[in-house]
Parts: C-alpha cells; sequence; structure tokens
C-alpha cells in the first residue's frame, strides 16, 4: 500500500533558519496523524509542504504515490483547515462551502446540494445564507471543514483547528473530528502544540523540535517510552532523570524518564527508596500534582484525589518500581 | 537564618485625589462623560462643515433655481427652472457629455495602472521598498500642480521630447496616426484631448494608488492561500477573492479620479482643445459672462453624477466588504 504522504530528506530552508531540516515521514492512507511540537519546531512549515505553500529547498514529497515538488496547491487533491479558518468575508456561508466547487466549474444547483449536505455534516445546516461574520468561532471552524471536506480531498490538512476554541468546545470538536474521520476514512494530518490533543485523536504522532522529528510513534509508544529528553519534557509531565541518578536504580550511565503516577510518595522510611521533601501540592481534581525536591532534582507526582497528604515541607520516602524507568536512546 | 523584619511599607491611599488643578478636573469630566469630550472635539468641524461648507453649498444650488435676466444681465430672485432649461441647450449638453466621457476614461485608465503598482506595495513591497513606493506616489503631490502641468505641456509639445523620442524610435508615424484621428487627435498631443487624458491620469494616479493599495492591503494572505488550495487557479482567485475585497478601495480611489476630473478646469485650459469641460463653463460663467445661475446649475450637475454613481456602486455591492 502506498503512503498518503511521504517525506524524503526533505528540507525547508528560510535563508539561515533551517525550518524543516532532512525530514522522513510516511503517513498512512486512511490514518489520523498528528505533527506535536512547540511553536517554530517546524511542524507548521510540513503541513505547508504537503498543502504547496511552500517547496521543499531539497528532497521529495511524494502524496499517494505522486510527486508534489513544484505542484501549485490548485493541483493537488488536498484542502486545509486553517488556523483562523480563512473564511471569505464577502460570500455567504453556503458560497463559502460550495467555493472549490464553483472554481472547478460545476453547476450551481449541484455545488449548492453538496453544500448543504456538507454543512449537515459539520451540524450547521440550514446555515447557508448567513456571513462569516455573524458566526461564534465554533461555527466557523465547522464551515471551513465543510468547505475542506466538501471536495472529497484525498488528504486533510488541519492546522491547530481548535486553538482559538475554548475547553468544552474544544473537547466536543475533538471526538467529532475523530468520528468524522473514521466515518469519512480520509487521511488526516493535524498539527498541534498540545499533546493532550495529539495524544486523544491521533493514531499516530510525530514529535517535532528544531525541524527535526525527534520520535514518531502511537500515542503510547510516545507517552510510555519517549525516545529523547525533549520527547519525554514536552509529551506530558514526565519527570527527566539524570545519568547519575538512573545508574543506582538500573545500573545503565543514561538518561531516563519515570511518569508522575509512577511515583508513591510514603512517610520517611530511612534507608529506603529516595529520601525527598514535598515543596508544594497542586489541587486538580481528579488528581492531585506534587512537587517534590529529592538529591537536587525536581520531581513531579501524581496521587488520586483523597489520598492522605502530606504537609509542604515534610520528609518523606519515594518509591517506584524498577521496570517504570523508562531508558532513554540518548546517552550521558 | 536572621529574623525577617517587617518590610517598611508607606500606607497607600486605595484611592488616588484627582491631579492638582482644572486639568484633573477636566480629565475626570471627560472621563465620567466621554461624549462631552467628543462633542467639543467635534464641534469646530461641524461649524465649519456644516455653515461654511454646506451652507455655502446649498446657496449655491439656490441659485440655479434664480434666472437671469438676459438684457440688464441682473439676477431675477424668482424660484424658475429656466436656467436648467439652458442647461440643456445642445452646446451646454456637450460639455456635460464631454466631460463625463473623460471622466470614466480617465478612472478607467488610472485603476488599469494604478493596479499593478498598488498590488505589488500591498503584498510584495516591504521595508526600503515601501518607503520607496510611498515616497514615489506622494513626491509629484508635494510640488505645486501648475507647474507639473506646465511641464506635461512641453512634454507633449510638436517640439517636446515625446516627439523627440519617438523620431528616434522611428515611432512618429504611430503618433500620426493617433492624431489623424478624429475627437481624440490635433496637431500635436498638447492640444488634443488624448493630450488632456494623459495629463489627467497623472495628476489623478495618486489618488487612485493610495485607495487602492490600502484595501488590498488589508485582504489576508491566508484567503489568497485558502482559494489555491479549494482548487482556484491563480486568475480564478484574482477574479473571485482578491478583487471582491479590493473592490471598495477601487470604488474609493474611482470617486477621487471621477470627481476630480469632473470638476477641474485648469488641465483642459492648458493642455487641450479650447473645447470646454464642466470646470471651465463653470469658470466662464459665474466670470466673465456673469451668469451665476447657470454656474450654479453647472455645479449640480457633476454633485448628480456622483450621486448616481455611489448609488449604482452600492446595488453592486462594492460597500459589502467595509
Amino acid at each position: 500500500m502506498t503512503a498518503a504522504v511521504s517525506f524524503r530528506q526533505v528540507s525547508r530552508h528560510f535563508g539561515s533558519v533551517r525550518a524543516v531540516d532532512a525530514v522522513d515521514l510516511d503517513v498512512g492512507a486512511g490514518e489520523f496523524f498528528a505533527m506535536l511540537g512547540p511553536s517554530g519546531s517546524g511542524k507548521t512549515t510540513c503541513l505547508r509542504l504537503i498543502a504547496g505553500f511552500e517547496q521543499p529547498t531539497s528532497g521529495s514529497i511524494s502524496i499517494f504515490g505522486e510527486r508534489a515538488e513544484g505542484v501549485p496547491p490548485y493541483r493537488r487533491n488536498v484542502n486545509t483547515v486553517f488556523q483562523d479558518y480563512a473564511l471569505f468575508p464577502h460570500l455567504n456561508i453556503l458560497d463559502n462551502v460550495a467555493y472549490g466547487l464553483m472554481v472547478k466549474g460545476i453547476g450551481k444547483a449541484e455545488r449548492y446540494k453538496a453544500a448543504e449536505e456538507a454543512l449537515s455534516l459539520v451540524q450547521l445546516p440550514g446555515y447557508g445564507a448567513r456571513r462569516p461574520g455573524q458566526l461564534s468561532g465554533g461555527q466557523r471552524q465547522r464551515v471551513a471543514l465543510a468547505r475542506a471536506l466538501v471536495n472529497q480531498p484525498r488528504v486533510l490538512l488541519l492546522d491547530e483547528p481548535l486553538g482559538a476554541l475554548d475547553l468544552k468546545l474544544r473537547e466536543n470538536m475533538q471526538e467529532e473530528l475523530k468520528a468524522l474521520q473514521k466515518a469519512l476514512g480520509i487521511t488526516f494530518v493535524f498539527v498541534t502544540h498540545d499533546q493532550g490533543e495529539a495524544l486523544s485523536m491521533a493514531d499516530r504522532v510525530a514529535v517535532f523540535n528544531d525541524g527535526r522529528i525527534m520520535q514518531v510513534g502511537t500515542p503510547e509508544e510516545i507517552y510510555q517510552r519517549p525516545a529523547t529528553r525533549f520527547v519525554a519534557d514536552f509529551v506530558g509531565s514526565s519527570n527527566v532523570l539524570p545519568p547519575d541518578f538512573v545508574q543506582r536504580w538500573s545500573g545503565q550511565h543514561r538518561w531516563a524518564s519515570l511518569r508522575p503516577e509512577a511515583i508513591r510518595v510514603g512517610r520517611k522510611v530511612a534507608g529506603e527508596g529516595v529520601p525527598a521533601r514535598l515543596v508544594s501540592t497542586n489541587y486538580l481534581g481528579a488528581t492531585t500534582k506534587l512537587l517534590l525536591e529529592a538529591e537536587g532534582l525536581r520531581l513531579h507526582a501524581t496521587v488520586p484525589a483523597g489520598a492522605a497528604l502530606p504537609e509542604a515541607g515534610e520528609e518523606v520516602t519515594l518509591t517506584f518500581n524498577r521496570e517504570q524507568l523508562h531508558l532513554m536512546e540518548e546517552g550521558a | 537564618m536572621t529574623a525577617v523584619s517587617a518590610p517598611v511599607i508607606e500606607v497607600r491611599r486605595a484611592i488616588l485625589p484627582p491631579s492638582g488643578g482644572v486639568r484633573g478636573v477636566l480629565s475626570d469630566a471627560f472621563w465620567r462623560k466621554p461624549t462631552l469630550l467628543l462633542l467639543i472635539m467635534l464641534l469646530p468641524p461641524v461649524l465649519w462643515l456644516g455653515i461654511v461648507y454646506i451652507g455655502s453649498l446649498i446657496a449655491l444650488l439656490a441659485q440655479s433655481f434664480f434666472s437671469i435676466d438676459e438684457f440688464s444681465g441682473l439676477i431675477n430672485h424668482e424660484l424658475t427652472l429656466k436656467t436648467y432649461g439652458d442647461l440643456l441647450q445642445p452646446a451646454n449638453v456637450d460639455i456635460i457629455i464631454r466631460t463625463v466621457v473623460m471622466a470614466a476614461c480617465v478612472t478607467l485608465a488610472s485603476i488599469v495602472v494604478a493596479f499593478p503598482i498598488a498590488y505589488y506595495a500591498a503584498r510584495y513591497a516591504r521595508g526600503r521598498w515601501k518607503a520607496l513606493f510611498y515616497l514615489g506616489v506622494m513626491l509629484p503631490l508635494w510640488s505645486s500642480y501648475l507647474v507639473k502641468i506646465y511641464a506635461w505641456k512641453l512634454i507633449l509639445a510638436k517640439e517636446g521630447i515625446l516627439n523627440w523620442l519617438l523620431a528616434k524610435l522611428h515611432l512618429l508615424w504611430v503618433l500620426d496616426a493617433w492624431l489623424s484621428l478624429p475627437y481624440v487627435g490635433g496637431n500635436s498631443l498638447s492640444v488634443s484631448f488624448t493630450g488632456t487624458f494623459i495629463v489627467f491620469v497623472y495628476v489623478w494616479l495618486p489618488f487612485m494608488i493610495l485607495p487602492m493599495q490600502a484595501a488590498l492591503e488589508r485582504v489576508p494572505a491566508n484567503l489568497v492561500e485558502a482559494s489555491s488550495d479549494l482548487g482556484a487557479s491563480p486568475r480564478q482567485t484574482f477574479r473571485t477573492v482578491i478583487f471582491p475585497l479590493a473592490l471598495p478601495g477601487i470604488v474609493a480611489g474611482s470617486i477621487f479620479t471621477f470627481s476630480l476630473t469632473l470638476g477641474d478646469y485648469i488641465v483642459p485650459q492648458i493642455v487641450g482643445t479650447s473645447r470646454l469641460f464642466i470646470g471651465q463653463a463653470v469658470y466662464a460663467q459665474q466670470g466673465t459672462a456673469g451668469n451665476i445661475p447657470l454656474a450654479a446649475a453647472f455645479t449640480v450637475v457633476p454633485i448628480v453624477i456622483m450621486g448616481f454613481y455611489l448609488w449604482g456602486a452600492k446595488k453592486l455591492g462594492a460597500f459589502d466588504a467595509l
């Protein structure tokens, strides 16, 4: 099976800035693929390379097996949901959604029918006569989605589409997007800086930093077995432990990560576990996050709500299973 | 650990007293009643526009409903439509048509010439190039309008640089062929309508470029990308996204070029034929002829035309994107 999108040693340099640097990437057909990273990590540039807004400085890009370098955006059967939606302010919602069909020369009756169907798909039936300015952010986001989907793209690109929505709406849209992707079977490539969003929605995640891919894997792999210190640090709230510390527990002089929920916090017992001091507690509803200090390291631990908590400043002992310690690729 | 002494902090009031004098009191009053400040700021311009400008315009328009006694040359202060009857005499209708056609041609040519310049400035020029653009567009406005028109008269004259250049390029026959055409032609460019047209386009071009550039600048780049993403070729993107969104700017610019051409009486007097334009007719009627009512009736023509123009533009949706 050919990959929906594949990058071979793709670089995009802006002057001396290496926005994307020798990236290899394969997105499977029908996959929900997330590109995760901090701002400036190259994930959006990768998306723009797939859309055709940017051309690679070197390397090759294929979309469903066809070479895409030098092909303008309007000849790619790929559509984008823009971060700020980019709806046409001078057209009503129906004409916005029907735009892609209009420029392809499809007749009025037919394209309006398809646009109405697309609006129903995103649960905005009957909104066609309104203007973009009259809709809320969440509604505009849905219109942008309908406008892209009505063209039945081979690949749908989403550039932080949920970034501007409030938390509740965002959670709803996450579920809806995922259900929509399953139902339509279209390849989704989703850019986000929100690790929770990437982990909860995607089939696979690529973690970007400084124009390079740090790790590609299923959300579980990324979360449980981060390959590098950066991934461990960026994806969730793993504790990153230095080689000297790790050596005493695993016998190997390497960096390791330890999930906060793997740490048990107990009464001080001399000669056991890691002696530590509780710095502060942070109540998060279902869990409580503890900030601890041990051997000059700052560690996070999460405990379920309702557990007996030590006082801030109290001396405690930390214990964990050695198997929970995940050794990373990087050496000392 | 040493004992930490309590820091000495001056006890400060939660509400500060008004700052000293009249200024403090005024600031507070304006803050509480922002409309008061607005009123004070707007009063002088409103008085100026309302009384001095609109008032005198209405007085002028009222004059167009008076008539002139053809024997004594005195103004008859009875309301009548006789002056409008005079306005519709063939000679005067010719003047109106000539002026409107010229204004329309100048406007269309300005749009065509200004668009690429405005487009480049809005979408591509950055930093130094943008500064150069503004300088290039504004610089001609700093020198006297009369000087520029006389300069053009020399450029377009038979002994002028344009003729010389065309002769060097062996292209004089093109100019001669053009000048031999009826109506647009003449003895030389400087005494033809073509010359008038060229100078009008030159002097009003900045008034087209600037609003156009402002409108194009407001078209977000991602709308152009979205259009392309949805499969529109550059030509389709231009027609369906860039042009409609830039239309308010184009209309604003065309209001300038159209109305400035309708009212101008200096350009056609210096460069062109002896046939009159509306501005010249007004000038002649209120001056040498002393026929204030007819001059007033002539000034009503551009106002009515501009009214229809704006109404039509609104009907076409030119202001929808505002």
